[in-house]
């Protein structure tokens, strides 16, 4: 079976600093790698690399269609929160709106959104957009009791359809995770 | 994709201040008589180059809300993510930029004729320029709102990058206004064409490099 993100012999330096070296990555369907690690230790980074939006100081990286959650919201905030959403085109919308309980909010603009309400809906672009990947940068941040209950049978739900998720957090995630410790 | 990128700037810039560079575009064609006097011969001769700096300095007004803002909200990852280039997301905002830009100040131009004493086919004349003109202004502004995202004072710096590169266009396109029998239209065309093809590929290097 292929992997849906394949990246050999990573190598990241940063301003200068070498965050990681010689690191394998590799998850095929149903897989979920949660990344951990210190502030600054390239979490982040390792997000944005299997994105594609950062190129590895040596090593290669390939992956299937990804979709991405870091810290930019990356919905339009004049419009309505269904509106943004639909703006990406992504397949699996309504089923998204459901799973993270915005049906309610369909019709609020993004900006009035709290913080937890935007993260949910950042999380709800990404569940629609029915990419085989899910790249998660910090997926908690703001999200209450609720929230992460969610976002955990979301994440169980994609990884049984045959999909992977590279999620990097400070804190515990729920679930049956391998890990992956940088800066150890 | 793209179309529904452009439609999005379109959009965007319809509900942010379309009108502004508009307004500046009238409120310098206004001013023009003031500083130089009432004498309609000397207002004709200098009228088609006032237009194109009047122009050329509205098209300054947009380039802070044309890349900064979706760089910072992560919109320019996200559309990396669907697989659209750099440079097809640099095209699409110029498309969708010029949409809101070029066609408003076309209407503005006739009144803005008028201010500085151009009628008849003069007024042609200054439409045809800044018709092929404005698509090259729309895609310099673009360029160099990408090459300015996210650097501080990042306005009056695009303001300074911008102005130079206008050069070739407003010589060919201010003497367009002006004279018929020249080539100048056509040579103003060239550098058009030339901004406009270089423009996304510009934009992307730039959205690419501001990338952190």
């Amino acid at each position: 079976m292929s992997a849906l993100l394949c990246g050999e012999g990573l190598a990241l330096v940063r301003g200068g600093r070498l965050l990681f070296e010689e690191l394998d990555v590799r998850l095929a369907a149903g897989d979920a790698l949660h990344v951990t690690g210190p502030n600054g230790s390239g979490k982040s980074s390792l997000i944005r690399l299997a994105a594609g939006l950062l190129k590895p100081s040596t090593g290669r990286v390939m992956r299937a269609d990804a979709a991405l959650a870091d810290e930019g919201l990356a919905l339009d905030r004049e419009l309505s929160l269904a509106r943004a959403l639909a703006f990406w085109a992504g397949p699996q919308l309504a089923q998204a709106l459901t799973a993270f309980e915005l049906e309610e909010l369909a019709e609020v603009p993004v900006r009035l959104l709290s913080t937890g309400q935007a993260k949910r809906a950042q999380l709800a672009r990404v569940h629609a957009s029915g990419a085989p990947l899910w790249l998660l940068d910090e997926p908690l941040n703001g999200l209450d009791r609720k929230g992460v209950g969610e976002l955990d049978r979301a994440i169980a739900a994609h990884r049984s359809n045959g999909g992977a998720v590279l999620a990097a957090s400070h804190m515990p995630l729920t679930g049956d995770w391998r890990s992956l410790e940088l800066g150890a | 994709m793209t179309g529904r990128l452009i439609a999005r700037e379109v959009r965007r810039g319809l509900h942010g201040a379309a009108w502004l560079p508009v307004a500046f575009f009238l409120l310098v064609a206004t001013i023009v008589p003031f500083a130089v006097g009432p004498d309609a011969r000397l207002l004709a001769r200098i009228g088609g180059g006032a237009l194109w700096i009047a122009a050329l300095t509205s098209a300054l007004l947009p380039i802070e809300r044309l890349v900064e803002p979706d760089r910072a909200d992560g919109i320019l990852d996200q559309l990396a993510l669907t697989g659209m280039t750099e440079e097809a997301i640099g095209a699409a905002k110029m498309a969708g930029h010029w949409l809101t830009f070029g066609p408003l100040l076309l209407i503005a131009a006739v009144p803005g004729s008028f201010l500085v004493g151009l009628d008849g086919p003069a007024l042609g004349r200054i439409l045809v320029s800044l018709a092929i003109g404005t698509p090259a202004l729309a895609s310099l502004a673009v360029a160099v709102a990408a090459l300015t995202a996210g650097l501080p004072r990042a306005g009056a710096l695009a303001g300074l990058l911008l102005m130079p590169l206008a050069v070739p266009l407003v010589i060919f396109g201010a003497a367009a206004a002006g004279d018929a029998e020249s080539a100048a239209l056509k040579l103003e065309a060239a550098v058009a064409l030339l901004l406009i093809a270089g423009a996304p590929f510009v934009t992307g290097a730039a959205i690419r490099a501001s990338r952190t």
